[in-house]
């Protein structure tokens, strides 16, 4: 047979091939930062309009805000563009003045100019975070008359009522409030669209870094902006879409990347006993709860709601499950924010659920139904939930669904109950105890759906409080309404709050200063370098 | 077109063959294109996904909702929706993409390259290995080539490409080191070239950028082979069920008889009578590669056709799926085309 010889020429061919390939270089390059991370949400890079967490990251990295906090004490606001600012006597005007000498990456210098129009370029564009600037009183019409500039360094804004100025501040250390280049973006405005068409794929910023390059699902590459006050130790920092986590690993292992952003609980354990990767991790604003909707008539009976809590075991899930990704809390404002508690009266407790179930005349349990997303930690949450459900007779159906879809499902009101993650939009208490612990409408076609109202629950005179809250001056009593609110949300709303999140990166040894921060947008890799 | 073979074909006729299937290609393009286009739309417009929600988020107020809502057209009624779309595409605008917010046919001409490249490279090494193997284990009916050719095209069945991808890249990158990782090309040369096919093998070549090139030979080579193997396992399978149906031939015998050398009766006659059915064969694997392999390239961090229809898919960008499901239609049409041309070449009878 002569065509033998010709096959295994062809076969040994192929193997020459692959094996000629050796020569394949380990390690980035020392100037650069190569981040391997799931980056197919991001929709846009403009501060008026991301809202997404690598979004929201990539721009407090590339942007500076008017105002920033203490990253280990939350509490400690300082300026950041902005160098000090004044509240008038009514509480209802705040006047801001504009650190000298700033200059954007394009050369543009930086004054009030571009921070005013910053703002109300993100109020006149509406896209969905805007909101926590308009909250104060700013719409499209009004806003070039509220917040106007006074002067080159100076500008003023004037709010409709008097608003706790703590809420006011921690609003603008959000991603929104970033100062963008006016002159660079109205360059490049089109047909009166303030440049948003532009700016949804480039840079206008002061930042540390610029962005360089975006391909969406591949990567984003941000590089040194020269013009910054201290230079960053890094010369660019790569973020590359690796969508599955078992290949982050390898690439992490192999030194292709310098940071792996997904690993799940045993890859990160498997990763940590190599000795040339180590972990950082850091507490994050986000909560895992489980929704219970009270259109379902056995969860609106508050014996019921109680005794739910009492059926999840909280530490075994986040000693296994969530290892590493997140610590037993039960309250709905995370550590970190103004007036958080830690209370903790819930645990596993079977007889004590089975006592309420009888109290709630379900002495046999009931059967129920729990929206999970299939691909995420999620499914495994609510195994374990399932589980301990039925120790006490509830028979709990999984529905397992793709993210959106569950999503979806859970805006119209459709579930029984669902298992979610929130992350606080800004670092201000009042995000959370809006969508907590406030409803002011629950009716089925209401404006404003909050958590409350997507669980159908009307906390009846807790709306107040939290609208009250929200212009208490003395930052000691407002600390304490929130604590109020806390408490009867923790007794009788229809959250079973599990958990807070940590964030955990593993990352080459010589990797250093990558700092992970109390928020999503506060990840930072400035200082960042490689040794 | 049966007429004109039995008349024997002249130049004319020739002609008037190649007129005839063009306008059946156009015409059978253009009722698939459209089959697909009405059913992809309307099953899109069922799914229990929000499209809103992928681009204002969860967080966004009602009016923000509302307005984007208004903007996609989803408020009007689904036929005026399915006229708006079709007249828009009739004129090359197929619409933005939500999440990457470019043309969809922007994004495609960034991803499908990619798919081209490696399915393309899949599909050689799936034909130049699998069509000896599959001659082989026909030939040798029984004997331990034979038996080696069955359980490679059973494992190629029965393995998850998953599975044998991770596996892959554990042994080949990580342990031995022999090839590079996930992605395209190494950071370090990315920037190296400008994009103008975006096949990264062509542009790095064509640029003469050559340590670019072995960078994206050394990232490709390792998927390649993995798909590659994949076609491999059904095509040494059909190959070899193909000839051995041919090898069984009263011709065959005959030849023999006249006593013509084995392999003149093997490559000559079997299997230029297998090649016809074969044609088929290759073509559909290649046209099952080109769909993009969504689990391959999501391991190997493959910014291809596959990975992009699926996003789409599970964030219900409508257009993106619209415009994903056409272009891989029209390969389909494509690849039928030119497997019917082969036939041609190859069987004297279809002439």
């Amino acid at each position: 047979m002569k065509s033998i010889p010709k096959f295994i020429l062809s076969a040994a061919m192929v193997a020459a091939m692959a094996t000629s390939f050796s020569a394949v270089k380990a390690a980035t390059p020392p100037d650069t930062l190569v981040e391997a991370w799931k980056l197919d949400e991001i929709i846009s890079l403009d501060p008026a309009e991301l809202f997404e967490f690598t979004a929201s990251e990539i721009a407090g990295n590339t942007y500076e805000r008017l105002i920033g906090f203490d990253l280990k004490d939350v509490s400690k606001i300082h300026g950041e563009v902005a160098e000090s600012w004044t509240v008038s006597p009514d509480g209802k005007t705040l006047t801001f003045k504009i650190r000298q000498g700033k200059k954007f990456a394009s050369g543009n210098p930086l004054t009030a100019e571009d921070v005013a129009f910053s703002l109300q370029r993100a109020v006149i564009l509406d896209k969905s975070p805007a909101f926590i600037i308009g909250q104060f009183g700013f719409t499209k019409d009004n806003v070039k008359d509220k917040i106007k500039q006074t002067g080159p360094y100076e500008f003023t804004m004037e709010l409709d009522k008097p608003y706790a100025p703590t809420f006011v501040l921690y609003c603008l250390t959000s991603s929104v409030a970033s100062v963008v280049d006016k002159k660079l973006v109205m360059q490049n405005e089109k047909d009166g669209d303030m440049g948003y068409n532009w700016l949804k794929t480039k840079y206008a910023g002061s930042g540390p870094f610029t962005i360089r390059d975006w391909k969406a699902n591949e990567v984003v590459v941000l590089e040194r902006n020269p013009n910054y006050e201290k230079p960053t130790p890094l010369a660019r920092v790569i973020y590359r879409h690796i969508k599955e986590t078992a290949t982050q690993r390898l690439l992490l292992e192999k030194g292709d990347v310098d940071v792996a952003r997904n690993l799940n609980p045993e890859e990160m354990a498997a990763v940590s006993k190599n000795p040339d990767i180590k972990t950082n991790s850091g507490v994050k604003g986000g909560v895992w709860y489980v929704g219970l909707n009270q259109k379902n008539p056995n969860l609106a009976k508050p014996e019921v709601r109680e005794a739910l809590k009492y059926l999840v075991d909280y530490s075994a899930i986040s000693d296994t499950i969530m290892k590493n990704q997140a610590e037993v809390h039960q309250t709905f404002l995370p550590k970190g924010f103004l007036g958080a508690i830690d209370d903790k009266p819930y645990k596993l407790d079977v007889a004590k659920a089975k006592d309420l179930l009888t109290k709630a005349g379900l002495p046999n349990g009931f059967s129920m139904t729990m929206d999970v997303r299939s691909n995420s930690e999620s499914a495994s949450i609510a195994q374990a939930i399932q589980q301990t459900f039925a120790q006490a007779g509830v028979k709990l159906e999984l529905i397992p669904g793709d993210g959106k879809q569950v999503l979806t499902k859970y805006r119209a009101r459709q579930h029984d109950s669902v298992i979610y993650r929130w992350g606080a939009d800004y670092q201000d208490p009042n995000t959370n105890a809006d969508t907590f612990a406030a409803n002011d409408d629950n009716s089925d076609n209401a404006k404003a759906k909050p958590l409350t109202w997507r669980n159908a629950w009307d906390p009846g005179p807790l709306t107040a409080k939290t609208r009250a809250a929200v212009t208490e001056q003395d930052p000691e009593k407002r600390a304490a309404m929130y604590q109020e609110l806390q408490k009867a949300v923790l007794k009788d709303g229809p959250f079973i709050i599990m958990m807070q999140e940590i964030e955990v990166m593993a990352m080459r040894k010589n990797v250093e200063g990558v700092i992970i921060g109390p928020s999503f947008d506060t990840n930072f890799v400035s200082q960042a370098k490689k040794n | 077109m049966a007429s004109s073979v039995a008349n024997g074909g002249g130049g004319h006729d020739a002609l008037r063959f190649y007129l005839t299937k063009t306008a059946q290609f156009v015409i059978v393009l253009a009722t698939t294109l459209l089959g697909l286009v009405a059913v992809t739309f309307f099953i899109g417009r069922v799914v229990p996904i929000d499209p809103v929600i992928a681009i204002v988020g969860d967080r966004a107020p009602a009016h923000v909702y509302e307005r984007a809502r208004q903007e996609l057209g989803l408020d009007l009624p689904l036929i005026q929706q399915f006229w708006i779309y079709l007249k828009k595409a009739a004129t090359g605008d197929f619409g933005n993409s939500v999440l990457t917010t470019n043309p969809v046919m922007t994004d495609i001409a960034n991803a499908f390259p990619a798919t081209l490249e490696l399915a393309t490279l899949g599909t050689l090494i799936g034909v130049i290995l699998g069509i000896p193997l599959g001659i082989l284990a026909a030939v040798k009916r029984g004997s331990f080539i034979d038996q080696f050719v069955r359980v490679l095209g059973l494992a190629g069945y029965s393995i998850p490409i998953f599975w044998l991808g991770l596996m892959g890249l554990l042994v080949f990158y990580a342990k031995l080191g022999w090839v590079a990782g996930p992605g395209r090309i190494d950071v370090t040369y990315s920037y190296l070239y400008t994009p103008v096919t975006n096949i990264v093998l062509l542009d790095t070549a064509m640029q003469g950028q050559w340590d670019a090139f072995w960078d994206a030979v050394s990232h490709i080579i390792l998927p390649a082979c993995l798909l590659g193997y994949f076609s491999l396992a059904y095509i040494s399978r059909m190959t070899r069920s193909f000839m051995l149906n041919e090898l069984a031939q009263e011709y065959v015998i005959a030849a023999r008889v006249k006593g013509l050398s084995e392999m003149r009766v093997i490559w000559r006659h079997a299997l230029r009578n297998a090649a016809v059915p074969l044609v088929t064969v290759i073509a559909l694997s290649y046209a099952n590669l080109l769909e993009g392999s969504v689990l391959t390239e999501t391991i190997f961090a493959w910014p291809g056709l596959g990975q992009y229809i699926t996003n789409s898919l599970q964030n219900a960008d409508m257009n993106a799926v619209l415009g994903g499901t056409l272009v891989i239609g029209a390969v389909f049409v494509l690849l039928n085309l030119v497997s019917d041309l082969l036939y041609r070449l190859l069987d004297p009878r279809t002439r």
